[in-house]
């Protein structure tokens, strides 16, 4: 079960990744007709305006249905594609605009973990190799000691005996074994934060909670941080801290788990709450109907973006609402949550 | 009353329903021995993971198991007609008029070439050529009404529509001819949550209003605890526990039903503990000797590995294929 | 090498009709390999020079398997070795391709924008021409030999190299393998070298194959025309040309012989590359 979190510490020298007003727009490809006809560059914006902070030891979890920018806000966080604006502090440094040598250094310490375990390794290099390269990429070791360190973290990730796996090719080893060994190459760099992007997603029901619990005692033992992204909520509300609820680029709720589990504020909030379906049949649904379908994210809704779907819209809901903290701890943003 | 007059009291009987596949490193049995009834206006929920052959049986109800799997046993009676006996005409005329199918992929199950217009025009007067254009126009305009899409878009092409309403446009499509049973295979897994239960409500708000029934096969046994009628529970081919929804909720005594029911967060609990299965996934091509779970059981005996064990029947309804249930016990 | 050898080829044989194809095609191309290589040894006329009481256009015999030609020269013992020609040409354009092709396509389509742009124009613009035409026409440039065939034959093959890796790197581009390699600081030398190249690998030899077939064809083409290497050396393309001309003489053997040469080392290869084709898709349907 989850350790008992401790005070929370306001700290600075607590939070280990803050994100300030981070966009990522993505343009959109026009026909040459189009291009020639037109003027207005039309954009996805995929991620727009989100600012969050996580602090050391926690699992933040980014949670919304496909669409919503979690997967973009987690790549954007290790760098794996530079922001459209915005910024990114990694323990207080700007790890926003990082290039070559400084940002291969702070590679080490942010990792990533992906969805797909079948894509997320090379099909042609061994897992002793895979696991390994890392090292060789940053010359922390090699041959002998690097085997030794690869044994070690296989282990550590409940692959044993580690030398049954080393000469294997990932279609030789099951889907679950697969995200193991994604899971042994993101920690062999000793990694302080870990964007695990739908981590189990793919992977059968039934064997899920092993990976989960094996990232929470990794978390205990290795004195990891992880922003989880998920759009399975069950799931978010078993293994996270904190959560923030995204809706086509932006949060619209974001809290300590209990509370926003137990007192979902945001429309659409208690709409996804109430969608998810729960293994008991004496349940009685209380859905909460929204209307229409998620807008596209390259014409976003004037105002609150939620506002078309929104049963309680109104019309201060025409001016965006701002992510507004309604008790210590907990933000909203939506007018109704204002006294 | 004899048990051909009970069979016919069924909408559907399946009974011993084997499918093999013949892959080149071996064979494959997907279905082994499976058998079950449906009434009219019941809701059927199939669960299993990979390897379970829930998408195998789902297929061959409507005889299409694509090569190279064969049915190779059992029978599969359609109001007491058995739909594996029927000629190349009969069982065209079965899909999609008698039982239809809504198939996993919104994104690929539609032509994209063809308007959706087409795609009801082509279904209907493949199977009421009286029909004319028109009339298979204005039929499938009120099924929209049905799924909740505006008529209009109905002269759209699929690429003009979102995920869940192509998801809809496949139950429309799947309604079209008044079907007694409509299987859905996986019909949320492509889809966000909340699309997701919108669908499945208006599942159960057409099978109300028009009193088919209904069959999901899904991995996700919240989703048919909720909302079918009954369950059947599929491991490696074999049904293991088959119940009332309320009953297997209350009493889930197969192992491999238990470890599922453990290892699914319930949103609504506050604090849960989880618990995973051990082992992996079964390896149809290898399968354990005997009891297809032991492996992976915690309550493992003796027997299990030696000899399978046959579905046990602990109340009216209630049958498990596990020997903690019945027969001989032997340490 | 042929205990290694024997269990190899047991695991094709298991891949059904594809490993066949293979083992066939191999066993063509090996046969006619060794054959080449051993000709001096075993050609029971010099294969080159002209006899100075010549026997011309004498049909098959035991004398003659193959009949001779207008020289008087043993056409047996010119089938025997003249493969040489074909077979030098063919690999050499292959080394080209790859040593060109390869890079070219690797870095153009990873590094994607102008670059892949102007580069895919290029390189579309060769493929537009009819391949024989267009080595017709730098063969006339560069002149006779075997290099200047095999250059010829490797400037209108680099194009469909670089088509198949550029949509092979583009696919790839986009996994999450790749973004993994990011993630963990590779550089983008080290990315194309061991993650994407790596797994290219099967396409190129695909390509390879077909091109060694093609060049085969090509290079008899070219020598058909008189693009092809001087008259001494034994060559199945020279043969074919001198026997063309002597069809009308009724000495079928002088064209047949050498055709059919031409035709089973373009087989072989040709299978060779359709079992390795076959090989290595459907395990992607898998």
């Amino acid at each position: 079960m989850l350790p008992a979190r401790g005070r929370k510490s306001k700290l600075n020298e607590s939070e280990i990744v803050r994100v300030e007003h981070l966009k990522k727009y993505f343009p959109v490809e026009k026909g040459f007709l189009e291009r020639l006809l037109t003027r207005t560059r039309k954009f996805v914006k995929a991620v727009d305006d989100v600012s969050f902070s996580i602090l050391k030891g926690e699992v933040f979890t980014l949670a919304g249905e496909s669409g919503c920018g979690k997967s973009t806000t987690g790549k954007l966080i290790v760098r794996l594609m530079p922001p459209t604006s915005g910024k990114i502090y990694f323990n207080q440094t700007d790890i926003t605009r990082l290039q070559r040598e400084q940002l291969r250094i702070i590679r080490r310490k942010l990792q990533i973990i992906f969805q797909d375990p079948y894509a997320s390794l090379n099909p042609r290099m061994k897992i002793g190799q895979a696991v390994g390269h890392p090292l060789e990429i940053h010359g922390l070791a090699k041959g002998a000691e690097e085997k030794q360190r690869v044994n070690e973290i296989l282990q550590r990730v409940g692959l044993t005996p580690p030398e049954q796996f080393t000469n294997l090719y990932p279609y030789q080893i099951s889907g679950g074994q697969r995200q193991r060994v994604a899971m042994a190459r993101s920690l062999i760099l000793d990694p302080e934060f870990i964007v695990a992007d739908e981590p189990v997603s793919m992977i059968d029901v039934s064997l899920r909670t092993t990976i989960i619990d094996l990232m929470l005692d990794l978390r205990r033992d290795l004195d990891l941080t992880y922003l989880f992204i998920t759009h399975d909520l069950a799931i978010a509300k078993y293994i996270s801290d904190r959560i923030a609820i995204m809706y086509l680029g932006k949060i619209v709720e974001m809290g300590e788990k209990h509370e926003v589990f137990s007192n979902p504020l945001h429309p659409y909030t208690q709409a996804l709450m109430s969608a998810i379906p729960v293994p008991n049949p004496e349940r009685k649904r209380t859905a909460v109907e929204l209307k229409g379908e998620v807008s596209s994210a390259i014409d976003i809704p004037r105002g609150c973006r939620f506002n078309p779907r929104c049963p309680y819209a109104e019309d201060r809901c025409k001016v965006e609402p701002e992510l507004t903290a309604v008790k210590p701890g907990h933000l909203v943003a939506c007018y109704r949550t204002e006294n | 009353m004899s048990d051909e007059n009970r069979e016919k009291l069924h909408l559907l009987t399946v009974n011993n329903l084997t499918v093999e596949y013949w892959a080149r490193r071996g064979r494959i049995r997907a279905v082994e021995d499976v058998s079950f009834s449906l009434d009219k206006g019941e809701t059927l929920g199939v669960v299993g993971e990979s390897g379970s052959g829930k998408s195998t049986l789902g297929l061959s109800l409507i005889h299409l198991v694509p090569y190279p799997g064969r049915i190779v046993n059992g029978t599969i009676l359609l109001e007491g007609q058995d739909v594996l006996k029927l000629g190349k005409e009969k069982t065209r005329d079965l899909r999609g008029r008698r039982i239809s199918y809504v198939f996993q992929d919104p994104m690929t199950s539609l032509n994209p070439v063809e308007r959706i217009d087409s795609h009801f025009v082509e279904l209907i007067r493949t199977h009421e050529p009286k029909i004319t254009k028109a009339e298979a126009v204005t039929r499938a305009k009120k099924l929209f009404k049905d799924v909740g899409i505006q008529p209009e878009r109905i002269d759209d092409y699929p690429h003009q529509l979102s995920g869940g309403m192509r998801q809809r446009v496949m139950i429309a499509l799947a309604l079209a001819l008044d079907p007694s049973i409509v299987i859905a295979d996986e019909p949320t897994t492509a889809l966000d949550v909340i699309v997701q239960a919108k669908i499945l409500d208006l599942l159960k708000t057409l099978q109300d209003r028009y009193g088919m029934a209904l069959i999901l096969i899904t991995h996700d046994l919240s989703i048919v605890l909720e909302r079918s009628d009954k369950i059947i529970v599929m491991y490696a081919g074999r049904i293991v526990e088959r119940a009332p929804s309320s009953t297997l909720y209350a009493q889930t005594l197969h192992p491999y039903s238990q470890g599922l029911l453990k290892s699914i967060p319930n949103i609504e609990l506050a604090e849960q503990k989880l618990t995973a299965i051990g082992g992996s996934p079964p390896d149809l091509l290898h399968p354990p000797t005997a009891c297809r779970f032991w492996p992976r059981c915690p309550y493992v005996m003796e027997i299990c590995k030696i000899k399978e064990p046959p579905l046990f029947e602990t109340s009216s309804d209630h049958l498990v294929r596990c020997y903690l249930h019945g027969g001989e016990k032997a340490s | 090498m042929l205990s290694s050898i024997l269990p190899g080829l047991s695991t094709l044989a298991k891949r059904g009709l594809a490993g066949w194809l293979i083992i066939i095609g191999a066993i063509l191309v090996v046969v006619i390999v060794v054959m080449t290589a051993i000709s001096p040894w075993i050609v029971p006329y010099n294969p080159t020079e002209i006899p100075s009481s010549p026997k011309i256009l004498a049909p098959p015999s035991t004398q003659h398997f193959f009949g001779t030609n207008d020289l008087g020269q043993d056409l047996f013992s010119r089938v025997l070795s003249g493969g040489g020609v074909m077979l030098q040409v063919s690999i050499l354009s292959v080394i080209v391709c790859l040593a060109i092709g390869v890079p070219l396509g690797l870095f153009a389509s990873y590094a994607g924008g102008a670059a892949d742009r102007v580069v895919g124009l290029v390189m579309d613009s060769i493929y537009a021409f009819p391949g024989l035409v267009l080595a017709i026409a730098i063969a006339a440039m560069l002149g006779r030999g075997v290099v200047n065939m095999a250059l010829s034959i490797a400037v209108v093959y680099i194009p469909s190299y670089f088509r198949v890796i550029r949509s092979q790197v583009l696919s790839i581009k986009e996994m999450s393998y790749i973004e993994a390699a990011n993630a963990v600081g590779a550089k983008n030398r080290t990315i194309l070298t061991r993650y994407i190249l790596p797994n290219i690998v099967p396409s190129i030899v695909v390509v390879a194959t077909v091109n060694f077939a093609d060049a085969i064809l090509t290079a008899a083409g070219l020598t058909f025309i008189g693009l092809g290497v001087s008259v001494t050396i034994p060559d199945w393309g020279q043969d074919l040309t001198s026997g063309q001309r002597l069809l009308t003489s009724g000495a079928w053997w002088a064209i047949t012989f050498p055709g059919i040469m031409i035709i089973l080392l373009a087989l072989g290869f040709t299978l060779m590359g359709e079992g390795l084709s076959e090989l290595l898709n459907p395990r992607l349907e898998q």
